[in-house]
């Protein structure tokens, strides 16, 4: 393909590339920082309306996907099909997936603009947003998103060792992944054994001592930030009862006639649960030897040192706060001044994911944890644009992330198609981009060298009737793609 | 609670008596997710599941109709229209088999909608929401609290909304017209 446009244009009397050291290529260069859902939807849009443009995805790590294979439950394996339509969009023949290299480690974000017509920032967002207050250091106290990343096998969560030796655990947070983080410390092990879930998390949790889950939120139930698919779970889950405080429920059905529908049902579901329970969760309820806690209107002010676990948590004080205002689902709170101690020994601190800037060049918001961004157009810096969680904060599912990169995809190719980005002029994107990574000893990771991986991962979970094994080292990794 | 064994008979004997035309995998994920949603049932049975649908090949023999519990026999052919109109206004027909839910239409048709049915049909994301006229919608039978749940979770959500994937062709659906929401597909206002 290249060969015949370089001699039509030597025909248009164009210089004649047919002898240059091959330093540019046709058509817009694009490239992609994060290989997540954001990262392969923009890319998608961009190489169906932009028939001559080249796209470059860079991913941190050997494995793309970001957290549709770090995030997502090992439970939820069909919330995971999108990785088909992603491989699909990898396999474009003008599509290249470029792993195992780090954006202000391994290229910069000025050399990503000198070879690119457009670089799109979608890596989202790896840590997570911390408490402040006192005691925060104490032992035990882990976030949700590291817990997550333990047993999902994120390189780097490998070693968490969270110590389920206790028997209660206080999850501070409502949303879905303090229910998933709840529901992995609740399931049954028979129901985890045969999923995705990786080797070392399994083996600890089949040790656990976990009885009970409270998951501990500031406001009241009408301001729950789970979804309605996640609380049925819970509320089925086998050997596991949920309970709950009858009084954090007080106004809730006087609220209900006037709410949209979603929020209408997984109130009442959660009100039902609470209030009226089916006859059948009852049944079931009876012989349950763990349980789920939600408990409502309590802030965390301190951690309170374990007395028989030195350097430990032993357990929470919690602020009781009071609803301002109407009751509406954005509604605030402010505390009353009264306290309750709870007492668990182990903490999974689930309140928000953050983003960091990856280059120093990038402006960032760093209370939000947002690049400074008007619409996916990042501030100051013409051609540089940035989508999912990483331009709209850290919240949101595969829909949510999916119109958002196609909405900035319609940016992106509106730009370059009505001048905004000037892509008459050629750019050399991966071709010198390959020279600075090689000069630098830096081992890229094609898309084939990733299916190797991932044979190998699925060949080493059909030898113990998983879906797959999955390799948690990036050294072992690249092992694999060197074999 | 029906028992694994009690759950996998019953899959394996409607999945037989679906039109042979239908690819197994798809087949055997829909009935996946109108079965299983016990937690219990979805994990005890995941690992035969599996394998059953890694051996089920690409189109089921049509002589294994003898197990189905129904005698009803389903046209092969591909009489069924359905037009999907794209939030920029563009119409796009197509036409599918009785017993094809919309989003295999979209699929073996290959519609143009992007990002339409990101989970293959297993209600775990709302991107095959479409939306219907009251009489259609009034006329199908009511969605279960699976498919509400993730629906609920759809842009643009309206009384008259479905997820296209559980949406079944039938001959009175001929000629159907559905609109398919801004925000996963074509422009936004």
């Amino acid at each position: 393909m290249r060969r015949a446009s370089t001699l039509c244009s030597f025909a248009k009397g164009a210089p004649l590339r047919l002898l240059s050291t091959s330093s540019t290529r046709q058509g817009p260069q694009v490239c992609v920082v994060g290989a997540g859902p954001a990262g392969f939807y923009v890319t998608q849009h961009l190489v169906k309306t932009l028939p001559e443009a080249n796209v470059d995805i860079y991913e941190k790590l050997p494995v793309p996907f970001g957290l549709v294979r770090f995030g997502v439950a090992p439970d939820h394996p069909e919330v995971k099909n999108v990785i088909n339509t992603f491989t699909k969009t990898a396999q474009n023949p003008r599509v290249r997936f470029v792993g195992n290299v780090s954006l202000g480690k391994d290229l910069s974000l000025q050399e990503l603009q000198r070879l690119y017509h457009a670089v799109i920032l979608t890596y989202g967002a790896e840590h997570d947003k911390s408490l402040g207050i006192p005691g925060e250091d104490l032992g035990n106290i882990l976030s949700a998103r590291r817990f997550v990343g333990w047993y999902n096998g994120q390189p780097g969560d490998e070693n968490l060792n969270p110590d389920l030796s206790t028997d209660t655990v206080a999850v501070l947070g409502q949303g879905n992944v303090a229910l998933d983080v709840a529901r992995v410390l609740l399931a049954p092990i028979d129901y985890l054994k045969s999923t995705d879930i990786t080797a070392h998390s399994l083996e600890a949790l089949s040790k656990s001592q976990v009885k009970r889950v409270m998951l501990i939120g500031r406001r009241g139930p009408v301001q729950a930030a789970f979804t309605i698919k996640e609380l049925r779970e819970m509320l089925k889950m086998e050997g596991c009862k949920s309970v709950f405080r009858q009084d954090d429920f007080k106004g809730v059905q006087e609220f209900l006639p006037s709410v949209a529908r979603p929020r209408k049902r997984l109130t009442e579901l959660l009100a039902q649960a609470a209030l009226d329970p089916k006859a059948e969760w009852l049944e079931a309820w009876k012989t349950a030897e763990r349980s789920f806690e939600p408990i409502f209107y309590r802030s965390p002010a301190a951690f309170l040192p374990s007395s028989s676990k030195a350097g430990t948590v032993g357990a929470v004080k919690l602020a009781v706060t009071e609803l301002q205002g109407e009751m509406s689902e954005t509604q605030g709170v402010k505390n009353t001044g009264a306290f309750e101690d709870v007492k668990c020994g182990l903490v999974l601190r689930s309140i928000g994911y953050k983003g960091l800037p990856a280059d120093p060049d990038i402006p960032f918001d760093s209370k939000s944890g947002v690049v400074r961004n008007s619409k996916g157009r990042v501030e100051g810096l013409p051609g540089v644009y940035c989508g999912g969680w990483l331009g709209t904060g850290p919240v949101g599912v595969i829909v949510n992330t999916m119109g958002n990169a196609f909405e900035l995809g319609r940016l992106i190719e509106g730009d370059i198609k009505d001048g905004t980005i000037n892509a008459t002029t050629a750019k050399p994107g991966y071709l010198e981009a390959a020279k600075i990574l090689d000069n630098k000893g830096v081992q890229a990771v094609s898309f084939k060298d990733w299916e190797k991986i991932d044979q190998e991962e699925q060949n080493r979970g059909k030898a113990i009737d998983k879906p797959r094994e999955k390799i948690v080292s990036v050294s072992e990794m690249l092992k694999v793609v060197a074999n | 609670m029906k028992t694994a064994a009690a759950c996998l008979w019953t899959i394996h004997c409607r999945a037989l008596s679906l039109s042979a035309r239908q690819t197994g995998k798809r087949a055997i994920r829909k009935l996946l997710s109108e079965r299983l949603s016990a937690s219990l049932c979805r994990a005890a049975v995941r690992p035969q599941l599996a394998a059953l649908l890694r051996s089920t090949s690409s189109t089921l023999p049509p002589a294994s109709r003898f197990l189905s519990t129904s005698a009803r026999l389903m046209s092969q052919e591909e009489t069924i229209s359905v037009t999907f109109i794209r939030a920029d206004g563009k119409k796009i027909s197509a036409k599918g088999k009785e017993g094809d839910s919309l989003l295999d239409v979209v699929v073996n048709k290959e519609v143009d909608l992007d990002g339409f049915g990101a989970c293959e049909g297993t209600l775990t994301c709302s991107t095959c929401h479409v939306i219907l006229s009251k009489e259609v919608y009034a006329s199908l039978a009511r969605p279960t609290d699976e498919e509400l749940d993730m629906l609920d979770l759809a842009f643009d959500l309206t009384d008259t909304s479905r997820l296209g994937c559980q949406i079944t062709l039938t001959k009175e659906l001929d000629g159907l017209e559905v609109n398919v929401p801004a925000s996963v597909n074509g422009a936004r206002q």
